[in-house]
């Protein structure tokens, strides 16, 4: 068996992983995607590949890198397909409001005056979040329409063109906390609860760590969050829960590259040798399928 | 300091291109590896194994993350 891990930087994690695939004694190569280049009519030695993972920073080239080796037939980790349903924050609404799967209420909105409209009808506060980002950079809690007419302003005269699609999302009171939750096919494997006095309470915002049990309502709404953006099969992926008062689990965000260098020690899980555990394990089973094709 | 890359100065270490303090990393580093220094917290990359160089990394992009 052979692996791929598709990259633009090495960070701890990175790092982490690598360390798992060398323990087990798999064969690998550690690949930055800055430095390749695709020619898509010729695979060339990606097909040498059981499954590539992918832990590109920059969503963008991570879709853009799993079409491609996709194409050629080669099992990526996460799919191209998973990458666009976590990537972008109305794709993974969508599906989860399509599967019942409980979340915030979201309205969206192309246009200067249907923002604040669509802000007035979830009401204050709110929260205005750009569709793609992560590490809770840009996202603005709206307290009333002073502060919502300045923001909708700003995002249109200083925004990329990704920005001309407001994404308004309900404010959940949630206990000054955030649950994290990771998630290896369809099963949650271990959690941290992220405290914060801030209402944004990533841990790359400050927000500090703790242990998570897991309970039957975290495992099923994980799993449900799961099967949604990914199918049957599940993903390895982080998920995002707040609680709120009224309706219980809300999923609030589905992160398809997940950082866990502060989870580690907190669940005690392996989270590393969990991930490299499952994708030897999707490995096996595509080349089975493919040696069953072929036979 | 200027943002140009630094070489080794020892196995392992490396003088940040930014401020001039040393970076030791614990381990053999590998080439895309990020770090930061330590003096000045600027995030450095790995640019070459050998010699060791690195540079100051690349600002946050819009599309990056989890």
């Amino acid at each position: 068996m052979r692996i791929a891990l598709l990259h633009s930087r090495i960070r701890i994690e990175e790092r982490l992983l690598i360390d798992a695939l060398t323990s087990r004694n798999i064969d690998h190569d550690v690949i930055d995607l800055r430095e390749q280049t695709f020619d898509i009519h010729e695979p060339g030695r990606w097909t040498d590949y059981d499954a590539a993972i992918d832990r590109c920073i920059s969503q963008t080239h991570a879709l853009a890198a799993t079409r491609v080796i996709e194409r050629f037939g080669v099992p990526t980790i996460n799919p191209a397909s998973v990458i666009e349903a976590c990537g972008d924050k109305l794709t993974t609404s969508l599906l989860l409001a399509r599967d019942g799967v409980p979340t915030p209420r979201v309205r969206v909105a192309l246009d200067e005056a249907a923002a604040l409209a669509a802000i007035e009808h979830i009401g204050y506060p709110c929260v205005l979040k750009p569709t793609t980002g992560s590490w809770g950079r840009l996202l603005a809690r709206i307290n009333d329409r002073d502060a919502a007419e300045a923001i909708i302003e700003h995002k249109s005269t200083l925004g990329s063109v990704a920005h001309s699609v407001f994404y308004v999302q309900e404010y959940v009171d949630k206990p000054q906390r955030d649950l994290r939750v990771f998630v290896v096919g369809t099963q949650a494997i271990c959690g941290i609860s992220r405290q914060s006095d801030h209402w944004i309470t990533n841990t790359a915002r400050g927000g500090r760590a703790g242990a998570l049990t897991i309970t039957r309502d975290i495992a099923d709404i994980s799993a449900r969050a799961a099967r949604s953006v990914a199918g049957e099969s599940g993903g390895l992926l982080a998920i995002d829960l707040l609680e709120c008062p009224r309706r219980g689990l809300l999923v609030s965000e589905i992160n398809h590259t997940m950082e866990f260098r502060n989870s580690i020690e907190p669940t005690g899980v392996d989270i590393p040798g969990r991930m490299i555990d499952w994708v030897i394990e999707r490995a096996r089973a595509g080349a089975e399928a493919a040696a069953g094709v072929s036979a | 300091m200027s943002n140009a890359a630094n070489t080794v100065t020892t196995s392992h270490q490396v003088e940040c291109p930014e401020c001039g303090a040393s970076v030791r990393f614990a381990r053999a580093p590998l080439a895309g590896e990020v770090t930061r220094c330590t003096g000045c917290r600027a995030e450095l990359e790995v640019t070459s194994l050998s010699p060791l160089r690195v540079e100051l990394a690349p600002e946050v992009q819009e599309d990056w993350g989890e």
